[in-house]
């Protein structure tokens, strides 16, 4: 099962839950579980049904480019965290 | 990592285009020269917050010489949205708005229209001419009277996004960010000792010597050519076709040289104007920014208001935090107020810790990323406070920080778990040091440590290498080289092929040869670009196996690639150059190519020691001596990973110590020039030291972790905690200049 981090954010979708184990093969099933779960969810992140360019996912602490498809791993640890960018 | 010991790697060869740089040849984009060329001039607003009534052109359209004058009514409207620029994002509309006001103009500096003529004179004299009518506005330019209920609107629909969630009424507060791990409040009832300060940063300008310049030509069959100083080509095409509502295909953007970037050069501004120029004369177009341009037009890194709390138990152990941020993001929403919130706490291994954080938009220049962009700020309040608690603990103020240091494991305050990092190995160095280890002597003297941190990225980078005839290599990538990266990209394939760097010619390329790159930021392009190089030279080798397995009448998995580059069958060894000429010489010619888009953050610690002098007549701060330590996984180039820390250090001296926008009553920038803006000299600092440390990265073939942008993060802190060490007071507020520290101090004498 992959450990979903809920964004401190949308705890208040969530009741308070900080984070939640699914079984998901990539970001956008882990997006629409969640959704399921937490409803209004997908609207707070998604943008035009992608994840929102203002927010960034973190798989294992490696942030990917893949948006929706990003593959998740059965122990993966996935965060929704802010966009950066450097100098 | 497959080796550690290196030929090529670790050594420091003489920079592919140091000859040109030192001898005036290269080309800058202010250098270039095309035939008919017209010189563009922008007008810009006096004014920091006003509607525009009208602009009458038609006497500067009359004046002799003129051919094009542009507003924003020749922008084309560009829809509310988001385009992702590889590293971050822009709103479209925002970006056009910036690169020429419509209704409003947000900032003294905002450029209302633009003139091309036969010279920069006549333009100029020809954008006098230009009539517009003002109604002038109120304006604001600190970050907390921004955020005010009855503040003046910079932009009537914007309202706050709280993660999705929107605001009913609009504010100038863009975005709210909230953070939390564990239970902060709960820890901080547990805490033996607590410690909390408020803080203020004040906009500075990253201060690159190149100002702005691009050349545009403009053709009838609608390709648009680009010569600009860009830190991303590719990027910089995006956003010029985006706001120009072209065919991102018909823009060729060509880098040219750059004087310096630092994060200020990813954005563009003047290269739709430029472009709209020409298209409208039927000419090339050459506009360059003047300095005063630069200060008022560009993007200047946020000021700040920060209230940082500490709490820790009385062994040392910290277990509480908690940070409210408030950043200016300027005239448009998207400041670095994402980054500050997650480095505020990243060195330390805090369980339980709150952040929010505000983007604030107010009357100055939309903000741009500098070094670290977010985490200098941060670093100020946080690194103070852990001095703060030591003193309080009677503790030793690197031993609290060896104790609390962020490892392998430990979980950042937005979640994701840091993989193996370097910056206990960073404290130690410092422990270790010569500096550290050496008493400071004397009355009004101090010393001061601090830590800092940047993620660093990896995005996406090409590269291709063409074998010519006599086994050398002429490698195409598309990073723009701003700190001698051609040479660091050049030395990766060097080692992996067994060649010398000389054995490799770098080009950087434009966006019609190179493959895709992302910008030039983030400290990723020797991480990153590096990585493509080193894998263009693995598929070399596999195609030089695959040919050679003909000439040597063998299987092409019988030939092995040792670690210096040469290739093995049958007793046989040759190395690269000697089997390039042969399969030349047999009718094969060789390309390399590889893509390479690594996701991991490449995590890059550092830690500083400063010692200072200060003078409590007049507040004047000298620096006696300066260490910097960094963990670059593995130095390609030491010079430039040394040049990297020396420069990084450099600017956050100038931060720390006399650099800010000063503004009139009219919130109109009163210091844009370098003469006011104090930038430090090499009159100002002494010799900074460097201490490399070389942890090794796991996910780059040679270990390389992003330098560039640490090294900016500490200093104001360290020089802060030094100021205090001297003089038993507190600094709080950025710069901490001559009359604000001698302020402090008589104030702090007064009260004692």
């Amino acid at each position: 099962m992959a450990t979903v981090f809920i964004p401190a954010q949308l705890r208040e979708l969530s009741g308070g839950i900080q984070s939640v184990e699914l079984e998901a093969k990539n970001i956008r099933g882990v997006v629409q579980q969640l959704d399921a779960m937490f409803p209004g969810f997908k609207d707070r992140i998604c943008t035009d049904g992608n994840i929102s360019p203002s927010l960034q996912v973190s798989i294992d602490s490696v942030i990917t480019s893949r948006g929706m498809i990003a593959k998740i791993q059965p122990h993966s640890e996935v965060h929704f965290i802010p966009a950066i960018g450097g100098g | 990592m497959t080796k550690t010991q290196y030929r090529v790697i670790g050594s420091r060869p003489v920079r592919h285009d140091g000859a040109d740089k030192v001898t005036g040849k290269a080309i800058y984009t202010a250098d270039t020269k095309l035939p008919g060329m017209l010189a563009g001039f922008v007008l810009r607003s006096p004014h920091a917050h006003a509607k525009v009534v009208s602009i009458d052109t038609s006497q500067a359209e009359a004046t002799p010489g003129v051919h094009a004058v542009i507003t924003g009514a020749d922008f084309p409207d560009v829809e509310d949205k988001v385009a992702d620029l590889g590293e971050g994002s822009v709103n479209l509309s925002y970006l056009s708005s910036n690169c020429m006001a419509q209704q409003k103009v947000l900032y003294r500096g905002h450029a209302v229209a633009a003139v091309a003529a036969t010279d920069v004179h006549i333009a100029e004299e020809a954008a006098k001419k230009i009539q517009v009518e003002y109604e002038v506005l109120d304006s604001v330019t600190w970050v907390l009277d921004a955020m005010k209920e009855d503040a003046p609107l910079l932009h009537d629909d914007l309202v706050t996004d709280s993660m999705g969630a929107k605001a009913e009424q609009p504010s100038n507060v863009p975005v709210h960010l909230h953070f939390e791990k564990g239970d902060a409040a709960a820890a901080f009832e547990q805490a033996d000792v607590i410690v909390e300060r408020e803080f203020k940063t004040a906009t500075v300008h990253q201060g690159y010597i190149e100002p702005h310049a691009v050349v545009a030509d403009y053709n009838e069959d609608g390709r648009l050519r680009i010569w600009t100083a860009t830190q991303g080509s590719f990027t910089c095409r995006q956003q010029t076709a985006e706001v120009l509502q072209i065919p991102l295909g018909n823009v060729l953007v060509t880098p040219c040289e750059i004087g310096g970037g630092f994060g200020g050069k990813i954005t563009v501004y003047l290269e739709p104007a430029a472009a709209l120029l020409s298209k409208k004369s039927g000419r090339p177009v050459r506009i360059a920014m003047t300095r005063a341009d630069v200060f008022e037009a560009s993007g200047p890194t946020p000021g700040s208001f920060m209230r940082v709390k500490l709490g820790a138990k009385n062994d040392g152990t910290i277990i509480a935090g908690e940070a409210w941020l408030a950043y200016d993001a300027g005239a448009y929403p998207g400041g670095m107020i994402g980054p500050g919130c997650m480095c505020v706490f990243s060195c330390y291994d805090i369980e339980h810790a709150v952040v929010d954080g505000y983007d604030v938009c107010l009357n100055k220049p939309k903000t741009s990323a500098y070094r670290a962009p977010g985490a200098t700020q941060v670093a100020f309040a946080t690194e103070q406070l852990v001095d703060e608690l030591a003193q309080k603990l009677g503790m030793c103020e690197l031993e609290i920080r060896e104790q609390n240091a962020v490892k392998e494991g430990s979980r950042r305050v937005d979640g994701p778990v840091y993989p193996p990092i370097g910056l206990l190995e960073c404290l130690d160095a410092l422990k270790q040091s010569d500096h550290w280890n050496t008493p400071l002597e004397g009355p009004n003297r101090g010393r001061g440590i601090a830590a800092g941190f940047w993620f660093g990225c990896g995005l996406k980078s090409s590269a291709a290498c063409t074998v010519n005839s006599d086994g050398t290599i002429n490698l195409l990538e598309g990073s723009t080289d701003i700190g001698g990266s051609r040479t660091s990209i050049a030395m990766q394939l060097a080692e992996v092929l067994g060649l010398e760097a000389d054995d490799i010619n770098p080009q950087v390329g434009d966006t019609d040869t190179a493959g895709y790159t992302d910008v030039t930021g983030g400290s990723r392009v020797t991480f990153a670009t590096g990585m493509a190089a080193y894998e263009a030279g693995r598929d070399l080798q596999q195609q030089m196996k695959t040919l050679a397995a003909d000439l040597w009448d063998c299987a092409a998995d019988d030939i092995s690639v040792g670690d210096d580059g040469s290739f093995s069958a049958n007793g046989k060894t040759v190395g690269f150059k000697e089997l390039a000429v042969e399969l030349f010489a047999a009718g094969e010619h060789l390309v390399g190519r590889a893509t390479v888009s690594p996701e991991c953050p490449t995590n890059g610690f550092g830690a500083q020691v400063a010692d200072v002098e200060v003078d409590p007549e007049t507040g004047k701060v000298t620096v006696l001596r300066y260490t910097t330590i960094q963990d670059a996984g593995k130095a390609i180039h030491p010079s430039y990973v040394e040049g990297q820390l020396q420069g990084g250090t450099v600017q956050g001296i100038g931060w720390a110590l006399n650099e800010e926008y000063f503004y009139e009553d009219d919130d109109t920038m009163a210091n844009a020039s370098f003469l006011d803006y104090r930038m430090p000299t090499m009159l100002d600092v002494p010799m900074i030291d460097t201490i490399i440390v070389e942890t090794g990265n796991p996910d780059h073939p040679y270990g390389v972790r992003g330098v560039g942008e640490t090294p900016i993060v500490p200093p104001p802190a360290a020089l802060a905690n030094a100021i205090f060490n001297a003089t038993d007071t507190r600094m709080t507020e950025l710069p901490m200049s001559p009359p604000k520290l001698w302020k402090a101090i008589q104030s702090n004498q007064t009260s004692e």
